[in-house]
């Protein structure tokens, strides 16, 4: 079985903080890391590697350093992967982006394609079931296990109240939730070799997409503006013994007729 | 595509098992509020099978001018293709400038696959929905890098301005029995090749897990209450106050509550009336989550923890030694009346 | 010159870090306090190839390098002092010296599984008579045919009881002192081989300290390590890879340590701030780290030019001797700045502190450190 997994390299959000005093957000110094759903999703492929010998590509859209990314994923276990990096693809919106890299599947070839549920960065949800549009594959997104089977796969697909066991014939496109495994490390002799394998990188030349499709151009939406959020007023802190706090806020929720 | 020919506002009115959907109604809040401003109809799009009449009716009582129903046995259960050709077909036919649908795990789903076809932008997770003066461009404001700063999209050459909105935050109207409205059946022919994937099993999980987003009160613990043990206490004070137990990200991470009671970017956006911080230091990626409830109060032994800025009361202490103090004034109160 | 680190080396440093966060520091504190050997810990260091990290993939290792490896014992320690030298015991003192000194064909049967991590390693020099003086070996091993008949003791050795693969040292001629010393690869199961008494610690209290007894083992002739005689010397070789390994493990001490208290201070307040905002704690701070790079620069040096096949003897002495120190002092400074709290089981850094203290001892005294730096000085 040929899988690609696409995935991003995404900055930890979790460790972006705002500066206090402009307001502005602070991006030095916060790690890049593999998108958490798309590194659940690579977990997954590789298992189906590690159970029935498949070949797993990995493919990420973005500049030159998101090679670090794809790096990690070969000391994982990856057997191939391509950076898909030009200009022409830069100031894309998810349906620029998934035009440009449903051109590059069709290039790889493909029986199944996995892909993160949605970045932390952006948190759309979008590029996934977008490219399953574009190259006319069944999809099912947030997914939460996985097993293959003759020609198909069988997945349990996550609703809020409830869940859904859904069989799909190959090709097809799946969205992987980071819950659906816990993502085995980089090995260390995988680490040794990481950076003496290639890693494809892919412009605009190497794959076949209109160009009025692509980027900035492509895209349908625009960001106009962006601004970090207002801090609400401060209310009143108290430094007292538990006691006391007790009371305070007891005496508050009658004021708001909580109680 | 000439943008001119597209009008009105179509809402996704999205119902499970027969029953619409609260975010639909949510949708058809804020529908209306941009429907007046353009002066253009509000549509809602009731895609299933069987559905009872009252269905149409209610989401007619709660803002729809039209509500469009298309019926078929294949879009009984949630299934993204027949789903997907159903709404394309309602884009198709009436020509919306303005889609909304909510962001479930079922909008999320579907939306991206019909922009992907109709060629068209798509906003995730929106917050905040606004009409621009001069261009009556739609503006979708939205959270982005994990909560940490909002952006204002546009789609402006485009149509319809799709967006996906996030459950809890539009508030509804009030609904009127008296407003009239329309109802009509769009026949979409959804053919057997468009069941492209075999649902095997459909299961329901038991409602006896209330919903976080749906609780008055929250009692919400962190990494500050240092165990399991300190977590499960807080039920006391929620049992107190007819509330529930949710938690930071930490908290779910280290595995002492479900994902479902997670507050913050990665869980659930939550606006009680009255939201507790337990040990919860505040950071960017919870507040996104629970600052618009409507009173919070937070309990930390670090008083330069950040969530004291967006607390209305708060108290600098041993949240461990703070929870069996205010179970006992809880009490207390509660014996006085 | 380059203290830069490089692509790979960055990328294991990622790896590790992560490793280390949620696979050992969750069970550090009861590790330390319930004195349990860590064998899940061990399982999955094997399972990510960190039990054989600078060997070649040809005999099972990682193709890595001794820098690697030392980032490993670095990241192990700077959350479980304990793991740290179960590794370090493990790659440096058995699985070395049976890759520098085996025979192709001890090379073939042992490494392998060692460097797989299916095995685990030790190492037997120290005598209740022996310490510091090495040479006082007591054991004794008759050669008698096909076989030598190994009889004696040894004491303080790390693994003991876990691990399946032992380089023991014995005297098979006790009339020629130091030249009369011989090592051997012996195996757990061979008859006669027992564990003794486990030893109870102030520090790396999961890690498992007891007594090798010898009763007329019969070792295969072909276990002789290196030639008959050549023991003394192996076994400093062996020490002098071992001293960058434990240095690695008293740098990860310091760093934890320091780990620990800046979150502390930011954390405690005092007269109406965080400690951290008193110029004490900065100043103590601000020495902590210093000290603990310029350690961590010795450490990377001695495990650089080891890799690179230059003598590293003195530089493994000057590394150990001054990580060790080092981390002695900043985590009893990182004690003090905890307060009250630092001296309770409620915060790590009395456990590094306690686990700090042996570096300063084991493979090497400091004492010994400064006899070897001071006579390449002098001589």
């Amino acid at each position: 079985m040929n899988i690609v997994v696409c995935m991003k390299q995404v900055p930890d959000t979790t460790e972006v903080k705002i500066d206090p005093v402009t307001g502005t957000l602070i991006r030095e110094g916060i790690p890049s890391i593999i998108n958490p759903d798309d590194k659940g999703g690579l977990e997954a492929a590789l298992a189906l590697k590690d159970e029935l010998g498949a070949k797993v590509t990995v493919l990420s859209m973005g500049p030159p350093q998101a090679d670090l990314a794809l790096r990690e994923a070969l000391a994982m276990g990856a057997d191939e992967a391509v950076l898909l990096s030009d200009r022409a693809f830069g100031g894309a919106d998810t349906w620029a982006t998934s035009t440009t890299i449903a051109a590059a599947l069709r290039k790889l070839g493909f029986d199944l394609i996995v892909c993160g549920r949605q970045a932390i960065d952006g948190d759309t949800a979008q590029v996934g079931p977008q490219i399953a549009e574009h190259l006319g594959l069944p999809h099912v997104s947030y997914v939460s296990e996985l097993e293959a089977t003759e020609g198909a796969v069988t997945v349990k697909r996550v609703f809020e109240d409830g869940y859904q066991r859904i069989k799909v014939k190959l090709p097809c496109l799946l969205t992987a939730l980071k819950d659906m495994n816990k993502p085995r490390y980089m090995s260390v002799a995988g680490i040794f070799d990481a950076y003496k394998r290639e890693v494809k990188v892919w412009g605009l030349a190497d794959i076949e997409v209109d160009q009025d499709n692509i980027g900035l151009k492509g895209s349908p939406t625009r960001v106009k503006k962006s601004f970090t959020k207002g801090v609400k007023s401060a209310g009143k802190v108290y430094e007292v013994d538990a006691k006391e706090g007790a009371r305070i806020i007891v005496e508050a929720l009658k004021e708001k007729y909580v109680i | 595509m000439n943008i001119s020919d597209y009008k009105g506002v179509m809402v996704f009115a999205e119902q499970r098992r027969g029953t619409v959907q609260k975010i639909a109604y949510e949708l058809l809040g804020v529908g209306r509020r941009i429907a007046d401003t353009l002066e253009e109809p509000l549509l809602a799009l009731l895609v299933g099978h069987g559905l009872p009449d009252s269905a149409a009716a209610e989401l007619i009582a709660q803002g729809a001018d039209t509500v469009v129903v298309v019926d078929d046995p294949a879009l009984e259960v949630y299934m993204t293709e027949p789903y997907a050709k159903a709404m394309t077909a309602a884009i198709e036919r009436y020509k919306p400038g303005i889609v909304f649908t909510g962001a479930t795990t079922i909008g999320r789903d579907l939306a991206p696959r019909v922009s992907a076809r109709v060629r068209t932008g798509l906003t995730a997770d929106c917050t905040g929905l606004e009409i621009e003066d001069g261009t009556r461009n739609l503006l979708m404001t939205r959270p982005a890098f994990g909560g940490n700063i909002m952006a204002t999209i546009v789609c402006p050459e485009h149509r319809p301005q799709m967006s996906t909105v996030r459950p809890g935050v539009m508030r509804r109207l009030e609904r009127d029995d008296s407003r009239k409205g329309s109802v009509e059946k769009l026949a979409v022919k959804i053919e057997a090749k468009d069941k492209n994937v075999e649902i095997l099993e459909v299961v329901v999980e038991k409602a006896a897990k209330k919903n976080i987003e749906e609780a008055n009160v929250l009692i919400s613990g962190g990494r500050g209450l240092g165990n399991l043990d300190n977590f499960n206490k807080l039920q006391g004070v929620a049992d107190e106050l007819g509330g529930l137990v949710s938690a930071s990200r930490a908290v779910v991470d280290a595995g002492w509550v479900g994902q479902d009671r997670q507050v913050g970017q990665t869980g659930k956006t939550v606006r009680p009336d009255v939201y507790f911080a337990c040990g919860i230091s505040g950071m960017i990626q919870h507040v996104a989550g629970m600052e618009d409830s409507d009173f919070i109060v937070a309990i930390n032994k670090n008083s330069a923890a950040p969530i004291f800025e967006y607390a209305d009361v708060g108290i600098v202490a041993d949240i461990n030694k703070v929870v069996p103090a205010l179970v006992e004034e809880l009490k207390a109160a509660k014996a006085a009346r | 010159m380059d203290f830069l680190i490089d692509k790979e080396h960055a990328l294991l440093q990622t790896m590790l870090r992560d490793f280390a966060e949620a696979e050992v520091k969750p069970l550090a504190k009861e590790v330390d306090e319930s004195e349990r050997f860590p064998t899940e810990t061990v399982a999955k260091m094997a399972r990510f190839g960190m039990l054989g990290m600078p060997f070649p993939k040809e005999l099972g290792g990682a193709g890595g390098d001794n820098l690697g490896y030392i980032m490993a014992v670095e990241a192990m320690s700077k959350v479980c002092g304990t793991t740290g030298v179960i590794l370090s015991a493990h790659t440096s003192l058995c699985a070395a010296p049976i890759y520098e000194f085996g025979t192709p064909e001890q090379k073939a049967k042992y490494l392998p599984p060692l460097a797989r991590g299916e095995k685990l390693g030790a190492f037997g020099l120290t005598e209740p008579n022996a310490g510091t003086d090495a040479a006082g070996q007591q054991t004794t091993a008759e050669l008698k045919g096909d076989h030598y008949l190994l009889n004696g003791s040894k004491l303080f050795i790390t693994n003991a009881g876990y691990a399946d693969v032992y380089i023991i040292f014995a005297m098979t001629d006790k009339s020629k002192g130091t030249k009369g010393i011989s090592a051997f690869i012996v195996e757990k199961e061979m008859p006669g081989f027992s564990i003794g008494k486990k030893e109870e610690k102030m520090g790396i209290r999961g890690s498992s300290t007891c007594e090798l007894i010898f009763e007329n083992v019969k070792v295969p002739v072909g276990n002789l390590l290196g030639a008959e005689g050549k023991g003394f010397g192996i076994a400093m070789k062996t020490l002098d890879g071992g001293r960058i390994g434990i240095a690695a493990q008293a740098l990860g001490l310091a760093q934890g340590a320091i780990d620990e208290t800046v979150a502390y201070v930011k954390e405690r307040r005092q007269f109406g701030k965080t400690i951290g905002q008193f110029q004490n704690t900065q100043f103590q701070l601000a020495d902590m780290q210093a000290k603990t790079d310029a350690a961590r620069l010795l450490v990377y040096r001695a495990a650089c030019c080891k890799d690179a096949k230059l003598p590293y003897s003195v530089e493994a002495a000057t590394a150990k001797l001054f990580a060790s120190e080092t981390a002695m002092e900043v985590t009893t400074k990182a004690v003090q700045l905890h307060g009250g709290y630092g001296y309770t089981r409620e915060y790590p850094v009395e456990r590094m502190m306690r686990d700090a203290k042996i570096t300063e001892i084991y493979e090497g005294t400091s004492e010994v450190q400064r006899m070897v730096i001071s006579a390449n000085m002098l001589k």
